[in-house]
């Protein structure tokens, strides 16, 4: 294996070390590799921007607009959102600082406007309709296609049921909400069962790392 | 004499043991077969019955950090695309995973012999991607102008005729965040696009629902998913390997909570008992 290929892995293998050895205690070189994450995702993250959207988005066409060579209607309509960015900016001058809430309306105004309805739509009425669609007859296909039925609008209902505090947990309700309990305990524990098999797929992930693409070529080149 | 206590186990050991159930099954034979689930097999059918040439997008959202579950997806996937000579369209919504997304439809471009621009295309990363997703629905070259390699959409031979996502024949999102939410939100709610999605275990628990509404047609659930995909394809790689080492860590990892259970219980009843 190329050395330059080999020594970049080491350096893979070292920082993979540096992590774990938090897992004895809390120390230097731990705290250096964290530092160091934090920083090169910081970085790499402002590059990637200054590429790819303020390159692209803004001073292209900024220029080409300047230089009077504007490609179609949009670019010339790029002084809108670079005005709107530059007034976020009056914030650090108290006298003008309120020209600051314009472009921060017109973020909270549009965001609102796209996602209330679309998050209801997607979120609650496309999942309303899954949990009634069931009951109807030519969705019936045997006596395990009622159970799920039943079961799903019972975990619904109860769950929801745990949630509602604006009547006392006795009788009916009570009974509803203990049961809500128990789907909503289900529910955590299906989640708690695939995060440890998502967290061993990433201890596998450096395990097999560290084995078959450092050791391995490692020892296969010394020796 | 003092006794061992199994409550007062230094956690370090723990730690080793769990190493040690991830090292030792890497040395053994992975499994022959991965029992495949519904969910699983709609994508990889679906995806298998386009014709040549039409178009798969694939929003690949995740980091180094995430790579040892999703990576095995998105390889998986793309081999077959191209083994069906599909084109790729390939976005990056989340930027510190721009770079490793590129050599991964790189590498598996180069097993097939693919060309950039005319087998597949990589757009890259942009900021926000609710707006990105809800650009694109309308426009490609509105959200990406040019492609990650800076070069003009409109230059590209695989993006001619090519607008939004009607020109697409599904979306699969290879996503380890909850960025799915994005795509189910703004992207299929708005647009009524076939969608599915491979989500890191993690996440995956929380997108069940959407598989009984329609709004997906399939979900990838972390590495079992990923190693279902492959025994699919018949080609088992790394998740396929994976599953040994999630068996016999899982075993463990049980154990471990019966026997802090138990320990736990007879400690109480002896406390009480002294009392």
């Amino acid at each position: 294996m190329d050395p330059v290929e080999m020594l970049l892995r080491t350096l893979a293998v070292f920082f993979t070390m540096a992590i774990f050895s938090f897992l004895w205690k809390d120390n230097m070189i731990y705290k250096f590799a964290e530092h160091l994450v934090v920083g090169i995702s910081m970085g790499y993250w402002c590059v990637i921007l200054y590429q790819t959207s303020f390159l692209s988005k803004m001073w292209g066409p900024l220029t080409r607009t300047l230089a009077g060579h504007p490609e179609g209607m949009p670019d010339r309509l790029v002084f809108v959102p670079i005005a709107l960015g530059l007034l976020l900016f009056t914030r650090f001058f108290p006298k003008i600082s309120w020209l600051a809430r314009i472009p921060m309306a017109f973020i909270l105004g549009v965001g609102s406007g796209v996602a209330i309805p679309l998050g209801i739509q997607a979120s609650v009425i496309q999942q309303i309709h899954p949990t009634m669609a069931a009951f109807q007859p030519a969705t019936w296909t045997g006596v395990g296609s009622w159970f799920n039925a039943i079961l799903v609008l019972m975990g619904v209902v109860c769950g929801l049921a745990y949630f509602f505090f604006s009547a006392k947990h006795t009788g009916i309700l009570g009974g509803m909400s203990k049961i809500g309990i128990w789907v909503l305990m289900i529910g955590f524990g299906a989640s708690f069962g695939y995060t440890v098999m998502s967290r061993i797929s990433l201890l596998y992930g450096r395990v097999n790392y560290l084995v078959f693409e450092w050791a391995g070529p490692l020892v296969r080149g010394l020796f | 004499m003092a006794r061992f206590n199994i409550l007062e186990l230094d956690r370090r050991f723990i730690f080793l043991m769990i190493f040690l159930s991830v090292l030792t099954p890497l040395f053994l034979p992975a499994p022959k077969t991965v029992k495949v689930s519904p969910e699983v097999k709609k994508v990889y059918d679906r995806i298998e019955a386009l014709p040549a040439g039409c178009i798969v997008m694939l929003a690949c959202e995740y980091d180094p950090s995430m790579s040892a579950e999703m990576s095995p997806v998105n390889m998986v996937v793309l081999r077959q695309c191209f083994r069906k000579n599909l084109r790729v369209l390939t976005t990056c919504l989340m930027s510190n995973g721009v770079s490793l997304v590129e050599s991964e439809i790189n590498l598996v471009a180069a097993e097939y012999d693919k060309k950039n621009g005319v087998d597949y295309v990589y757009l890259g990363y942009k900021p926000y991607p609710a707006a990105i997703i809800l650009a694109m629905g309308e426009d490609f070259r509105l959200a990406f102008p040019s492609d990650f390699y800076n070069t003009r959409l409109d230059d590209i031979p695989m993006m001619k005729g090519v607008k939004n996502y009607q020109d697409v024949s599904l979306v699969l999102a290879i996503t380890s965040t909850s960025g799915i939410d994005y795509w189910i939100t703004y992207g299929q709610g708005r647009y009524r696009f076939p969608l599915a999605a491979a989500a890191s275990a993690v996440m995956a628990p929380n997108y069940y629902n959407y598989l009984d509404s329609g709004q997906l047609f399939g979900l990838i659930g972390g590495l079992r998913g990923a190693a279902e995909y492959e025994q699919l394809a018949k080609k088992p790689a790394a998740a396929t390997k994976g599953m040994l080492v999630q068996s016999v860590s899982h075993l463990l990892i049980v154990g471990l909570i019966v026997l802090g259970n138990v320990s736990f219980f007879v400690a109480r009843r002896r406390r009480r008992g002294q009392e």
